[in-house]
């Protein structure tokens, strides 16, 4: 193990370059603890954006030697190939500065997909009993951990083509919906994902799949509303 | 185009995948089988002149491609070139129409 790094980080908006700094390695170093070396004692001006530092909030995603992953669970180790580091924002999304991407775009998207949950019960009203070893129930719980940190919207390739897609993470929360019993939006949601910009835009490269940290899987929650959205338009409810 | 154009287009390109897997097996299957000992131009045409059940095949065959490929390039075009307006429908369009004749053409004159 050579004593230091050869890193190489994002620097400036859309229109910035690499620059390059040499950070010491240390055992179990993290990704995030390079960046935040960096930023501590080499070049206090360096944005980026972190918070829990254990996988659990999300902030820290950026695109390190190409692909999209949490800084913070990510060790040097893993990633550190070929005598080299490069830690960049990430994809598919504007570039605030350095390491720091603008992710409006990306929940606004949630938005669009109608990823709210809409229900008709009140405080007054008993609580809605779902048996946990539904279908339904089963499918919600395999989707529902997403913790919107944006790395599967950063991996797709459709969105790279298609600016308007609303990616992996809003279609995947709408199909977390779709499946729950309680929720009255009913076919309005379909109507939301369908199209272009919808569920029907993806091509299924399960990068989404493949880069997600939280191990879910997209490209089939995805695959489920494209069969929904049809059914829906075959029973003239669209 | 809205949603449900789109949704339209997807549920029949689906559809004339299905029918085009099926019909791409059928095709090579019987390829490889007629074509053993070797055959000439003319002994294929006198197997295949007023075939019914042949024509039928080849004409489902033929529409379902005029069906699926423009789709297909449909996306093509929206995502490679950024042609989305509503002259890239009326060029695919076309291009299907296109593709209807002059496989027909081939049909009719082979199996007619």
């Amino acid at each position: 193990m050579s004593a230091t790094l050869n890193v190489s980080v994002w620097r400036g908006g859309a229109d910035g370059a690499f620059r390059d700094y040499e950070v010491p390695r240390h055992a179990s170093q993290t990704v995030l603890d390079v960046v935040t070396h960096i930023q501590r004692t080499l070049d206090p001006t360096l944005a980026y954006r972190y918070s829990c530092r254990v996988g659990m909030c999300g902030s820290c995603a950026m695109t390190v030697n190409g692909a999209a992953r949490w800084t913070c669970r990510t060790h040097v180790d893993k990633v550190y190939k070929n005598q080299k580091l490069e830690i960049g924002p990430l994809r598919n999304l504007p570039v605030i500065r350095d390491l720091v991407a603008d992710m409006r775009e990306f929940f606004d998207k949630w938005a669009r997909a109608q990823g709210q949950f809409r229900g008709a019960r009140t405080k007054a009203d008993d609580f809605a009993r779902i048996a946990p070893g539904s279908e339904k129930r089963k499918l919600v719980d395999a989707a529902i951990e997403c913790i919107g940190c944006g790395v599967c919207y950063s991996s797709c390739d459709v969105l790279a083509r298609n600016p308007d897609y609303l990616g992996p993470a809003a279609l995947h929360r709408a199909w977390t919906l779709v499946n729950d019993e309680r929720d009255t939006l009913g076919v309005d949601r379909l109507r939301a994902v369908a199209g272009d910009a919808g569920c029907q835009a993806c091509h299924t490269h399960v990068s989404c799949t493949e880069r997600c940290p939280k191990s879910l899987a997209p490209t089939a929650g995805i695959a489920g509303l494209k069969r929904a959205v049809a059914r829906a338009a075959l029973a003239g409810e669209l | 185009m809205n949603f449900r154009g789109e949704t339209r287009l997807w549920i029949l390109q689906r559809a004339s995948a299905a029918v085009l897997a099926l019909c791409v097996l059928v095709h090579l299957a019987t390829l490889i089988y007629a074509v053993q000992g070797g055959l000439s131009g003319a002994e294929i045409l006198a197997r295949t002149r007023g075939n019914a059940t042949w024509f039928a095949f080849y004409s489902v065959f033929v529409l379902a491609v005029a069906v699926h490929a423009p789709i297909g390039l449909r996306s093509v075009l929206g995502e490679w070139f950024g042609w989305r307006s509503r002259s890239r429908d009326a060029a695919l369009l076309a291009f299907a129409l296109l593709l209807a004749w002059m496989g027909m053409r081939a049909v009719f004159a082979v199996f007619a």
